[in-house]
């Protein structure tokens, strides 16, 4: 994190015993990580749990004085595989990263860490990214969960709960000797609220102290015979001593009354959710004092079956609040009431959504029908339901849906990824259409208007190799993009790699902008920025050629339209066999305006000569064909109408938000567009020579202006 | 607002938490925004929970920013939700004014609870900006919304406020906020967390105070339509040539269109001289000397749109345009006002030029022109030794007089190659309207304006023309057929629906089988 400084969060962290802690539930995790004498932490960024690595990456001067390893791995499951440290060493790790994307990558390691089991308390931490804003396919963690039998906390959304179940976490993991994941959903993440802060505590056992004196058991190792014992083990020792840690820890609640034969079990990250809609019903107030039986579920895998069992066992019908799908945990409570012929009638799905996220407005209608099918009288007299069903339908309002333009993400103002689209669109125009296959990252903003290039998105890193079919004789070549991000995280051998082994004849092109940009602009081995704790500078195009790629073309500054044009055309139509890589670099504008406007601003302010650019149109000149803006889709190129009778349509405009990136003048160089753009370059500060020069070019140019002024026959 | 703060279930009434939701896009510091909202309730001593879902909306989408509020009861905090539920919002706060349409689209906005505040301003987006035409929607779609979601409204342009304080939007939405009232905590309490750290400049302040007064005494909100200046006809201008030129409007043509020939001369006295004015009123006048209506109708008629385009199509962009306009004087004072260049500042302006072969040749004497374009392999010679980008510094002398002796070839203009063909371009156009006027005068307007179409330079020029002479090649077979002018507009508009011309093309078949089907029937 070259660009970006978390200063104030860190401060966060150094909170002692009794502070009251402000910020939001990412922060919050990461401050009660250090609480419970963590060892060791690693991850790879994303949203929603990006924060937590980006203030440790920060806070060095905590994390040293602690004893505390953190690392930016290079994927998640690279993170993963960290935990074994917790292996045979009595440390505490945790590791963390977006889910269920991250936790795929990570699946290999975690089936074996899962396998053999860990001393060391485990604690994975997952940003749940599920249900409204989520960039991810829809799809829950708690699968693999089951599927390796680790342990599933999903505790309710406010601060204090949250930093609990960090705490439990750690505990839970070491006695059970099972990896923990605890699962944190994107608003959860970002919820800001506040908790009581405990001292951070240094790590019992050092990493140190394992390398020094090192330890080693066959019996933690996935190999036959071991893993058949290990199987053995879980189920029979390790989820009894997890079952019964989280019964006698009272981690699941229980709210409401005891005297109410109907309930309602809810995982905890959806309580709020639950205790909104019973209030809409009535039934509860704003403070969780509730009406109705609550159990509220904090760890969703194992379940205390003693606990279900007693819940239910009181009751004529149980409703499960249980988010996506399948729905896991309905149907175990099931088959935990068939094992002991409770008959209590549970409801879940078929009163609830299959898909989406909960909110209260779902949620009401869940419990509403299962009120109404199992305990009507409880439903007497409910105030009337927040809707907008009214409103909505009225024609005024409905025929927004119709007049609104959407606004999809885009690339940023000045973003060096815009003009690589360009040139890739001009192609397009040359050379006809291409099968291009898209990857993960900023980059795959050119799905979208205005450019529309990329037909697939097959995981991080894997946009060549979901090319690789392709590979036939035929008239065309298949494209693929990939961001630096992915290059790193996977790409370099799973896709260019592969390219070279199977001599796939696709064109490969790797954005290159110094940082892994959509997760926030963190540092990767390409990443240009001097970093004494990482190692930088890493050329991909070196890496790309170690592998065994021929034909590699270098884009040092992406904003070269024709050259990106030019240089893919060859790629394109050149004789060579084997990959075609051309790796595009420029500097992620976002990060370049972090790390330039301060420094600019400050060296105007000490006098000294700075020029600022900035693009803009005549409006005279420009006729509001807009071809320039389906080249672009730039926000600071916008439109405007003007008061000129004889102009139906609005005119090219740029606005003060231009960072004078080059792309306007560039493509309309290259594309041949029209001669409206022009460039000015203010000088700050200009020195007595500028000065000299400008009077003198003045005085030239103003002469021959008024001479021809003088003679101009026109209306004023 | 009774119903804030509180919730009345079977007779008894509970406490409920504020609700209030901030729609904003990537940059325009919703965030903060939340942030200070969440700050104020708590240093009031309640409590208060936000949270959002910023994904991969944070570059450029737009985010909801959701936040609820409650005092503790007996030091128990609250359980509040972290998704806002429809028709449960007391405060919507919205950063734009389709934003604004959003929240109500997404039923954030009700009338029986909502207050929104919203900035009118408009950042249009993507699919607006990237039409041939104009996309930009109907702010008063919006506003007509308005009345009807929200319980009530407070509108005005944030962002302008924002920009003439040196500020930022988030400021004057913070102020807005606290103006309204709507919370129930004071002035004072919003100052200090806007200004608490030391961080907030005289500029945040003012922004604040801006939103502040305007959102106390909200004024109601009209939409400004996009108005053209049409100077109406002077009597004289002190100039004879000039004044011949405005005596001839007011002697020639009836009132109804004497602004708009206004403007066609001034256009193209300034593009050519007075006597292209003339040849252009002569061109006009030949229309109205056909039309019925010129004198009753306002802007419908066949004159005023005759008067309209054959003053666009007579001043066509060629190099010569293009160099003077961008050697004027009045142009560098017109750009420091649109960079914001201080007058301790120097400015140097780079054009972007790429001349083809196409442009050189227009630019030559008709015959030496149409020579060399006659000959392919000499054209693709000359070709490759000009078509290339030039950038132009018009800033310094050299580029300052290559442009300037190119804009001085104006006087030859009538004789060079591009202005011919635009000539002869002009004569068949307006020879289509006279065909069909006789037996559609609405389809004859049409076929004027049809000339919207031939814009931009280059390849899009090229595009546009075609678009054109498609339109201009189905006119035949639209007269005599009902509502040609009809067809013919909507031709038109789905010519202007993509680059391509897919949607053009179409739609010039569904015409044709419209037509075509019951005879073959």
């Amino acid at each position: 994190m070259a660009e970006r400084s978390f200063a104030r969060e860190v401060e966060k962290l150094k909170l002692g015993d009794g502070e009251t802690f402000h910020g939001e539930g990412i922060l919050a995790i990461t401050k009660a990580l250090l609480q419970s004498g963590v060892g060791y932490v690693a991850g790879y960024q994303g949203s929603p749990i990006s924060h937590l690595m980006d203030v440790l990456a920060d806070s060095r001067e905590i994390l040293d004085e602690l004893g505390v390893h953190f690392e930016s791995s290079a994927s998640e499951a690279a993170a993963a595989a960290t935990l074994s440290a917790s292996v045979m060493y009595p440390v505490r790790g945790a590791v963390t990263w977006k889910s269920t994307a991250g936790t795929n990558v990570a699946s290999d390691a975690l089936t074996n860490l899962s396998s053999g089991g860990v001393v060391g308390g485990s604690l994975i931490i997952l940003g749940e990214d599920f249900g409204e804003g989520s960039s991810i396919a829809q799809e829950r963690s708690h699968a693999f969960a089951m599927k390796s039998q680790m342990w599933l906390l999903d505790p309710r959304p406010n601060l204090p709960s949250i930093v609990k179940a960090v705490e439990d976490g750690f505990d839970l993991s070491e006695a059970s000797s099972t990896p923990v994941m605890l699962q944190v959903r994107i608003r959860a993440c970002h919820v800001h609220g506040q908790f009581t802060t405990k001292a951070n505590r240094r790590p019992e056992f050092t990493l140190r102290q394992a390398l020094e004196q090192p330890k080693r058991d066959v019996s933690r190792i996935v190999l036959p015979p071991a893993s058949m014992l290990q199987d053995k083990e879980k189920h029979e020792l390790r989820w009894p001593a997890a079952v019964k840690f989280i019964h006698d820890r009272k981690l699941n609640e229980f709210f409401g009354p005891d005297d109410v034969d109907v309930g309602i079990m809810v995982q905890g990250g959806i309580y709020n959710s639950l205790i909104r809609s019973l209030q809409f019903l009535g039934l509860a107030d704003s403070y969780g004092n509730s009406r109705i039986p609550i159990y509220v579920m904090n760890v969703t895998y194992p379940l205390v079956d003693d606990e279900v069992a007693k819940f239910c066992a009181t009751k004529r019908a149980v409703l499960m609040v249980e988010e996506g799908s399948p729905e896991y945990l309905e149907q175990i409570i099931n088959t935990i009431l068939r094992r002991r012929d409770i008959n209590t009638r549970i409801f879940g799905k078929d009163v609830l959504p299959r898909s989406g996220d909960y909110g209260a407005a779902v949620v009401t209608k869940g419990i509403e029908a299962f009120l109404e099918a199992s305990a009507k009288d409880l439903l007497r007299n409910r105030p009337p339901m927040p809707s907008a069903d009214k409103v909505l339908a009225e024609p005024k309002i409905a025929d927004l849906a119709k007049t609104l333009p959407p606004r999809p993400p885009g690339f940023c103002t000045g973003c060096p990824e815009r003009p690589i689209f360009a040139g890739m669109k001009l192609v397009e125009k040359e050379l006809g259409q291409h099968h291009v296959s898209a990857d993960i990252g900023c980059h795959l903003f050119s799905i979208l208007p205005p450019f529309y290039i990329g037909a697939t998105t097959m995981g991080y890193g894997l946009g060549p190799a979901s090319a690789s079919a392709f590979n036939v004789p035929s008239s065309k070549r298949a494209i693929s993009v990939m961001g630096d991000g992915g290059f790193w995280h996977n790409g370099l051998s799973t896709s260019v790699g592969n390219a070279v082994f199977n001599k796939q004849d696709q064109v490969i092109i790797v954005v290159d902008n110094f940082y892994s940009s959509a997760t926030g602009g963190q540092d990767i081995p390409s990443s240009r920025a001097e970093n004494d704790r990482r190692s930088t500078n890493n050329s991909i195009v070196d890496a790309v050629k170690g592998i065994g790629v021929k034909w590699v073309r270098h884009i040092d500054r992406t904003y070269d339209v024709a050259k990106v044009r030019d240089t893919l055309k060859e790629a394109l139509t050149t004789e060579e066999t084997g990959p075609k890589v051309i790796v595009a670099s420029s500097e992620c504008m976002l990060n370049r305006q972090r790390r330039e406007k301060p420094l600019f601003n400050k060296a105007v302010k000490a006098g000294k000569r700075m020029v600022r650019r900035r693009f803009g149109v005549d409006e005279d000149v420009c006729t509001g064909d807009h071809a320039c803006i389906r080249l672009s889709g730039c926000p600071s190129l916008s439109v405007k109408h003007t008061d000129d009778p004889l102009k139906d349509h609005p005119v090219a405009a740029i606005d003060n938000s231009c960072v004078g990136c080059g792309n306007c003048g560039e493509v309309s160089e290259a594309a041949v567009l029209c001669p409206s753009f022009y460039r000015a370059d203010i000088i700050s500060n200009p020195t007595r020579w500028d000065q000299l020069v400008a009077g003198v070019r003045r005085a030239v140019i103003s002469f021959f202006q008024n001479r021809r002024e003088a003679n101009r026959v026109v209306f004023p | 607002m009774s119903s804030v703060g509180q919730m009345t279930v079977n007779g008894e009434t509970f406490e409920r938490p504020i609700t209030l939701a901030v729609l904003a896009m990537g940059g325009q510091g919703g965030g903060v925004l939340a942030d200070w909202i969440i700050e104020v309730a708590e240093e009031q001593g309640w409590y208060a929970q936000g949270s959002s879902v910023p994904g991969v909306a944070q570059r450029t989408g737009a985010t909801v920013y959701y936040i609820e509020m409650l005092p503790a009861r007996d030091g128990k905090p609250p359980v509040l939700s972290l998704i806002p539920t429809r028709g449960d919002v007391d405060i919507v706060l919205a950063a734009e004014f389709v934003e604004a349409g959003r929240s109500m689209l997404q039923g954030l906005v009700t009338p029986d609870r909502t207050a929104l505040i919203a900035s009118t301003h408009r950042v249009f987006a993507v699919l607006e900006k990237q039409l041939p035409g104009d996309g930009v929607i109907d702010s008063n779609t919006i506003l007509d919304a308005t009345g009807i979601a929200a319980k009530k409204a407070i509108l005005f342009d944030m962002q302008a406020l924002a920009e003439r304080a040196g500020s930022h939007i988030s400021a004057t939405m913070l102020g807005a906020l606290a103006g309204s009232g709507l919370l129930p905590f004071p002035k004072e309490a919003f100052l200090h967390v806007i200004g608490g750290d030391h961080r907030a400049s005289q500029a945040n302040l003012d922004a604040f105070e801006g939103g502040y007064s305007q959102a106390k005494e909200p004024i109601p909100y009209v939409v400004e339509g996009h108005v053209k200046t049409m100077a109406s006809l002077p009597a004289s201008v002190g100039v004879p040539v000039l004044d011949d030129l405005l005596q001839r409007i007011r002697r020639d043509f009836p009132e109804a269109v004497h602004s708009m020939l206004y403007a066609g001369v001034k256009r193209l006295t300034d593009y050519q001289d007075v006597a292209y004015a003339h040849e252009y009123l002569s061109r006009v006048a030949k229309l109205c000397e056909l039309d019925p209506h010129a004198s009753e109708w306002q802007q419908e008629s066949l004159t005023f749109a005759a008067a309209k385009y054959i003053a666009v199509a007579m001043s066509y962009d060629d190099v010569i345009r293009v160099a003077d306009l961008k050697t004027r004087s009045t142009r560098v004072g017109r750009i420091d006002r649109e960079v914001g260049k201080k007058s301790d500042q120097l400015m140097y302006l780079t054009e972007f030029m790429h001349p083809r072969m196409e442009e050189i040749a227009g630019t030559m004497p008709a015959a030496l022109g149409a020579w060399i374009e006659s000959k392919p392999k000499l054209f693709q010679w000359l070709d490759k030794l000009v078509n290339r980008g030039r950038r132009v510094q018009t800033g310094t002398v050299f580029w300052f007089m290559t442009l300037y002796l190119v804009s001085a070839l104006k006087p030859i203009r009538r004789r060079l190659l591009r202005h011919r063909n635009e000539q002869l371009h002009i004569a068949n156009w307006l020879q289509v309207a006279h065909d069909v006027v006789w037996t559609d005068y609405d389809l004859a307007v049409e076929v004027l304006a049809t000339r919207q179409l031939v814009k931009g330079y280059s390849d899009t020029h090229a595009r546009g023309n075609s678009k054109f002479d498609k339109l201009m090649a189905i006119v035949p077979f639209l007269v005599g057929k009902p509502d040609a002018s009809g067809w013919l507009r909507r031709l038109r508009t789905a010519a202007l629906a993509d680059e391509d011309g897919k949607a053009l093309d179409g739609s010039i078949l569904t015409v044709r089988t419209a037509f075509e089907a019951p005879q073959g029937a």
